[in-house]
């Protein structure tokens, strides 16, 4: 494996274990590095493990990018009964599956992660929040809680220390809100998955009102490497303020599909015709999305981005949780604007109008505009729509949504003409 | 395992009624039970009625009303009896980039091909998005998928 060029030019740190570990077994975790980031956690002071976490400039990676030292240091200064460390692992956005990967792959490396966390702020109880789609990942997560549990690593006094942490896996219902935080509190509450209008944000009152930390799977899985290494070693890789390692995530019309992990800073381009060698079809690529269904459509013309959180702020793109997906010549890009307006309409959580209304009106509104009927008027309608969820919508699944149709609109405008008139016809 | 002492006593109604209210109460004690309690439910029922969600409603001290409204929210939790047969097929974008909205609406057009009592239906992504088409059947998951594949692997449904 080691020898696989595809391979050896990666910079694995959060993905080190996995493919490499068996992952039920603890004592080849163990002899893989494992809890050498807890070992050192329990040598330091909460504040100083959140120094760690904010030194290294790890930021979120499931999709807004906050630094998680600032999350925890809010947490751990929220005083109160009881706090939480809640991990999403809702993974719902299209074209990722790192954090499946890695929960199959080397579980052990997200308890001692949430293991970190929960003594960095001062948690007792921990929860992953596990879609229901993926039933390897809820198995091969719960085998190696109930080993952790087993070998003292998790309940009352973990290794003899002063830390005591119970950890439970929970599975989702089909819902991809559910991947928003606060939704996702809700659901975990046994409550229908609506967003919560913040403040407060979960750092202050979260999971049953109490100080809670919610991070990302790859989030929590990075932080072993942290404790071990420091901080400092993970800020030593990266750009700007994009510091460490992402774990990309190269899926659709690929040739060579799958992860590859890289310091930030790979362009785009690299990643598409580089890793992942152009499209299976042989045809060339036309457009490619980043970031989840959420996420802009990019021409290969921006294949210069490097892969860095503000860079594709300023492009009117975003990394998300590093989903690269790969179309061909044959993609029809006013069907994609329509699909993400689709999408939205179908997951919306329902609570405001510019989301739950404006996707429906968004699908008709395409409908049209493929049909060809008035295209030009549509097309302004379709703009004031976007302007309305975007500026108007609670939380960023309607928030976002016009982010893939307008970077279809400003990439792709050729393909929102309507159908080619027919022979002789006056348009 | 507790019973319950009302309701009809015996008959499939109270078998059923007692099997809920044992899974009900084995969660009851959990924080936030409901999920767990309907996803268990749903694996031992395959679908979930009125009464079931009375008895939950029961057990946890909640309205009918809110169970409800939670089992309507989640796709996973179903009021009416799964089809003996089912696929599942992915729509997510990167199942798409690779001819997925074709196989889904030519799936569905050919349901009835496929078994006498199937199901199609569409997911956004299962993970498998670097080997798409994705789709499920029968709970197996599959890559790469075209019609002949489905074809294939629904064979044993037409015997
Ligand atoms: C519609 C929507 C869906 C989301 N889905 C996910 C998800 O599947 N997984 C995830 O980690 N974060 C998701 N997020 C982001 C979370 O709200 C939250 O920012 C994240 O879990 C925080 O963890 P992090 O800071 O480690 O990234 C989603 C956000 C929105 C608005
Ligand atoms: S934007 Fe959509 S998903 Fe978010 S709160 Fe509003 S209705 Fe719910
Ligand atoms: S988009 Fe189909 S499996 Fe992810």
């Amino acid at each position: 494996m080691e020898e696989h060029p595809w391979l050896a030019g990666q910079q694995r740190v959060t993905f080190s274990r996995v493919g490499v570990v068996e992952p039920a077994s603890i004592a080849d975790y163990e002899a893989h590095g494992g809890w050498a980031g807890l070992t050192r956690a329990l040598t330091l002071t909460p504040a100083e493990v959140v120094a760690e976490g904010t030194e290294s400039g790890l930021r979120g990676r499931g999709g807004a990018g906050f630094p998680a030292g600032v999350k925890w240091q809010t947490v751990l200064d929220t005083p109160a009964d009881q706090k939480f460390v809640v991990c999403n692992a809702d993974e719902g956005d299209s074209g990722t599956f790192a954090d499946r990967m890695v929960l199959e792959g080397d579980p052990f490396t997200l308890i001692e992660g949430m293991l970190i966390a929960a003594y960095a702020v001062g948690a007792t109880e921990g929860y992953v929040y596990l879609r229901s789609e993926y039933p390897h990942a809820v198995a091969a997560l719960r085998r190696a809680v109930d080993v952790a549990y087993t070998h003292g690593y998790l309940g009352r006094h973990v290794r003899g220390s002063d830390l005591s942490f119970d950890l439970h896996v929970r599975v989702g219902a089909g819902a991809y809100i559910c991947g928003e935080e606060s939704s996702m509190l809700e659901s975990l509450e046994g409550k229908r998955g609506e967003v919560r209008v913040k403040p407060p944000i979960p750092a202050v009152s979260g999971l049953f009102a109490r100080p809670t930390v919610v991070n990302n799977v790859l989030t929590l899985c990075t932080v072993p490497m942290v404790l071990a290494d420091g901080g400092a070693a993970y800020a030593a890789l990266g750009t700007g303020r994009s510091r460490g390692t992402q774990v990309f995530q190269l899926a659709g019309n690929v040739a060579r599909g799958g992860i590859v992990e890289l310091a930030f800073g790979v362009t785009l381009g690299e990643l598409v015709e580089g890793y992942a060698g152009g499209t299976r079809s042989g045809r060339p690529v036309r457009a490619v999305q980043v970031g989840g269904p959420l996420g802009a459509y990019l021409p290969p013309e921006r294949f210069d981005l490097p892969m860095d959180y503000e860079a594709f702020a300023e492009a009117g793109a975003m990394v998300g949780h590093g989903g690269v997906v790969v179309f061909d010549d044959s993609v029809d890009m006013a069907a994609m604007a329509r699909f993400a307006m689709e999408f939205c309409a179908a997951e919306s959580c329902g609570k405001c109008t510019p989301c739950r209304i404006g996707s429906v009106r968004g699908v008709e509104t395409l409908d049209r505009i493929i049909a060809g009927q008035a295209v030009d008027a549509n097309l302004v309608l379709l703009e004031d729509l976007c302007e309305t969820m975007t500026k108007g919508s609670l939380c960023a699944m309607g928030g976002l949504t016009p982010m893939p149709v307008r970077s279809a609109l400003r990439h792709f405008p050729e393909d929102f003409s309507g159908p080619p008139a027919p022979e002789g016809a006056v348009r | 395992m507790t019973t319950s002492d009302t309701g009809p006593t015996a008959g499939p109604a109270a078998e059923r009624a007692a099997l809920v209210r044992a899974v009900a109460e084995q969660h009851v004690d959990a924080r936030g039970p409901l999920l767990p309690i309907l996803h268990d439910l749903t694996e031992d029922l395959g679908h979930l009625e009125a009464e079931d969600l009375a008895l939950v409603a029961d057990v946890l001290n909640v309205s009918r009303a809110e169970v409800h409204g939670v089992v309507s929210f989640y796709h996973d939790f179903r009021t009416t009896p799964p089809a003996e047969h089912r696929v599942v097929l992915c729509r997510g974008e990167a199942c798409q980039a690779v001819g997925a909205q074709e196989l889904y609406e030519l799936t569905r057009e050919r349901r009835a091909e496929l078994g006498r009592d199937v199901e199609v239906e569409q997911v956004f992504c299962l993970g498998n998005c670097a080997l798409g088409p994705s789709g499920t059947v029968d709970g197996r998951l599959h890559g790469r998928l075209d019609a002949s594949a489905l074809t294939r692997l629904t064979a044993g449904w037409r015997r």
